[in-house]
């Protein structure tokens, strides 16, 4: 499925600071029974989110009308845990475009980018100054520029690099997936297959 | 050059290398299971591709079946949906499938080594983080999202990044009560559920050369939780006596050649790894999670550990003690538990059933305890039966149920209630990952035992 190409974003970002947010609590398992990818997003932190009667959580920070935006910013080790793409969707679903956070799991990072989500890995003291920024203005705006790999927070221009490889983030840019290159690549895959011991 | 296990299978696999970017992976084996292959298979239909080897892909249902009754129609129709077009999808394009009531029927990551799918030097991905288990072979075997099952349905190849290499050695003997589930607790909590992100981990020394295939399976499928792609272990004679013979293994002179080639399949005397760190099997006790993540696990006869005595952040820890009803401080022998959990990839195989019954073996189920025995496959619930191993869990009170992943995900209808106390040989103590609200202890299958019969948790070794 291909997506959306990712050039600059500029929005106001959702915090979310907790530590180690696994895939379970992006989706929690009994919500993976679709056989097709739609209204993931419905679900996504479906159990921070909602209580057991289905009533909003009143606490829980996609319920608190003040923090909106294409950018969720989450805390150290996040997504870890199972290897469910249906996370990456529920985030994309939702409206993000962006995740930030001191820390991915490995997995979950690369969902995101094979799906058109940009993981963007910043310092723990950036992190921190994020956070600061959108406690003292929850209308505070990051811009995320890929070309130039910078995250600026535009109210004072405090601004970080990250990294992505370069394949990656022509893919990005230009909205194409690893199955677009994969086929071209038939015949050379069909050679290797062919000398395989088994 | 010396290189180490890890780069020579990984590097054998290598079609193409992207400059700064990905490798292009080929894999030789593709696991499939119901929940997360129906969207790679409408991506393939909607490029107008098709699955370019059939006989390279195996699928199995697992995730959302029913662990009794499975003769009867799946009552859940979102459930049953998935099923079917499982089912569906495999007779399209001629995949082997093994679904509901199939005698070949279990778990992924149980049925793949049971039938010779897995195989040393091999590279196996499937939709499921816990592929990291097939490493126990020296295969690179680690988990993938939708979309790259989707790429290797099409063209049997994914587009990586290689790992990091990381070495764990636990060397020294392992004491009385000591299974390969402690070790891998016991490490993760050493490591924390990021300390191996970036890494492919081989774990060596001797007590993973002394450790049966199914210790291995244990080992490695637990390598995800401390966040590493996947784990390996250099096959052995007890690697190649466990693959000879199975369905899809090499046969003849094929058997021969590939031998020949998985006796070359270990790390070079004076290789170097990114990272090396060793432990002494001295110091790994029983073990027993706390928390909400399996970093959070500690030594069965301690105690919780402060906020202050733990890395992260303290807000996050106490976030995890609040929703397991804890504190910092309390003993763990002695929990109130309500449910019992045998079974998953984790230690849903034949070994930690014989576990599970050496203790139960004479003695009875506490009354407050629901217990659930899920074996990961039919192989191993035939295999319980004929070692006799049902009766003594039947004379104690528990029933056999039937294969599946159960309620380690709690996708079917196995969800331990808001609020219970579970003790599981699973894999994951997250929020919520039992039944919204339930709260997990992950153990090995003879501290499950001792709790199913003591009605709290229970040092095993109490009870040997």
């Amino acid at each position: 499925m291909a997506y959306d190409k990712f050039e600059i974003l500029k929005s106001t970002a959702v915090p979310l600071p907790i530590e180690n947010v696994d895939t379970d609590q992006i989706i929690p398992a009994r919500f993976l029974k679709a056989t097709e990818r739609v209204g993931f997003g419905d679900n996504l932190f479906r159990d921070w989110r909602y209580n057991a009667d289905n009533t909003p959580k009143a606490d829980f920070v996609l319920n608190n009308p003040i923090y909106k935006g294409k950018i969720l910013v989450g805390g150290k080790n996040f997504g870890s845990g199972s290897s469910r793409e249906h996370a990456a969707w529920a985030i994309y679903d939702y409206g993000f475009r962006c995740v930030v956070s001191s820390f991915f799991a490995d997995i979950f990072r690369g969902n995101c980018l094979n799906i058109g989500v940009l993981p963007v890995q910043v310092s723990p003291e950036f992190l921190d100054k994020i956070y600061k920024a959108i406690e003292a203005n929850p209308k505070t705006v990051l811009e995320i520029n890929l070309s130039k790999q910078t995250i600026t927070l535009l109210e004072n221009g405090e601004q970080e690099s990250f990294e992505i490889n370069s394949y990656k983030k022509e893919n990005m840019l230009n909205g194409y997936d690893d199955i677009d290159y994969l086929t071209k690549m038939k015949a050379e895959i069909q050679e290797f297959a062919e000398a395989r011991p088994f | 050059m010396s290189t180490t296990l890890f780069d020579k299978v990984w590097d054998s696999h290598v079609i193409r290398k992207i400059n700064d970017g990905p490798d292009v992976l080929f894999i030789d084996r593709h696991l499939i299971h119901e929940v997360t292959s129906p969207v790679a298979f409408l991506g393939l239909k909607s490029r107008n591709n098709t699955v370019l080897y059939p006989n390279r892909t195996f699928a199995t249902a697992d995730h959302n079946t029913p662990t009794i009754n499975q003769h009867l129609p799946v009552k859940d129709p979102l459930s049953a949906n998935q099923l079917k077009a499982l089912e569906e999808n495999a007779a399209e394009y001629g995949i082997t499938h093994w679904g509901l009531g199939h005698k070949k029927n279990g778990i992924v990551h149980v049925v793949g080594p049971e039938n010779g799918i897995t195989l040393p030097g091999a590279t196996i991905v499937c939709g499921d983080s816990h592929t990291s288990t097939h490493g126990a072979f020296g295969a690179i075997a680690f988990g993938i999202g939708t979309s790259e099952v989707e790429m290797v349905l099409s063209s049997q190849c994914i587009m990586q990044p290689k790992p990091k290499r990381m070495r764990i050695n636990v060397n020294g003997e392992l004491g009385f009560g000591v299974t390969p589930k402690d070790v891998a607790l016991y490490i993760i909590s050493k490591l924390s559920t990021s300390g191996a992100t970036g890494y492919f981990v081989e774990y060596a020394g001797d007590v993973f050369k002394n450790m049966s295939m199914e210790g291995r399976m244990t080992v490695c499928n637990l390598s995800i939780e401390m966040g590493a792609r996947g784990g390996i272990i250099a096959p052995d004679e007890k690697t190649f006596n466990y693959v000879e013979g199975r369905l899809f293994a090499p046969k003849g002179k094929d058997w021969g050649k590939a031998m020949n080639y998985w006796k070359t399949l270990k790390t070079d005397a004076d290789a170097v790894f990114d990272k090396e760190i060793t432990f002494d099997a001295n110091n790994i006790e029983p073990m027993i999670t706390y928390g909400t993540n399996p970093g959070m696990g500690t030594g069965i006869s301690t105690h919780i550990p402060k906020a202050e005595e733990v890395e992260g952040g303290v807000t996050s820890y106490r976030k995890s003690l609040d929703y397991m009803g804890f504190h910092e401080g309390d003993t763990m022998i002695g929990k109130k538990v309500d449910f019992v959990f045998l079974g998953s990839c984790t230690n849903g195989r034949i070994e930690d059933f014989r576990a599970f019954a050496s203790i139960v073996k004479g003695r009875k189920k506490a009354d407050n305890i629901t217990a659930w025995l899920v074996p990961g496959s039919h192989v191993v619930e035939e295999q319980i039966k004929e070692e006799g191993l049902l009766d003594i869990i039947n004379a104690a009170g528990f029933e056999l149920r039937e294969p599946g992943c159960s309620a380690c995900l709690a996708m079917n209808d196995d969800k331990v209630p808001a609020g219970k106390v579970a003790v599981s040989t699973s894999n994951r103590n997250f929020e919520g990952r039992q039944g919204p609200g339930s709260r997990t202890l992950l153990a090995s299958p003879l501290v499950a035992a001792a709790t199913a019969v003591m009605g709290v948790l229970t040092d095993p070794r109490t009870l040997l």
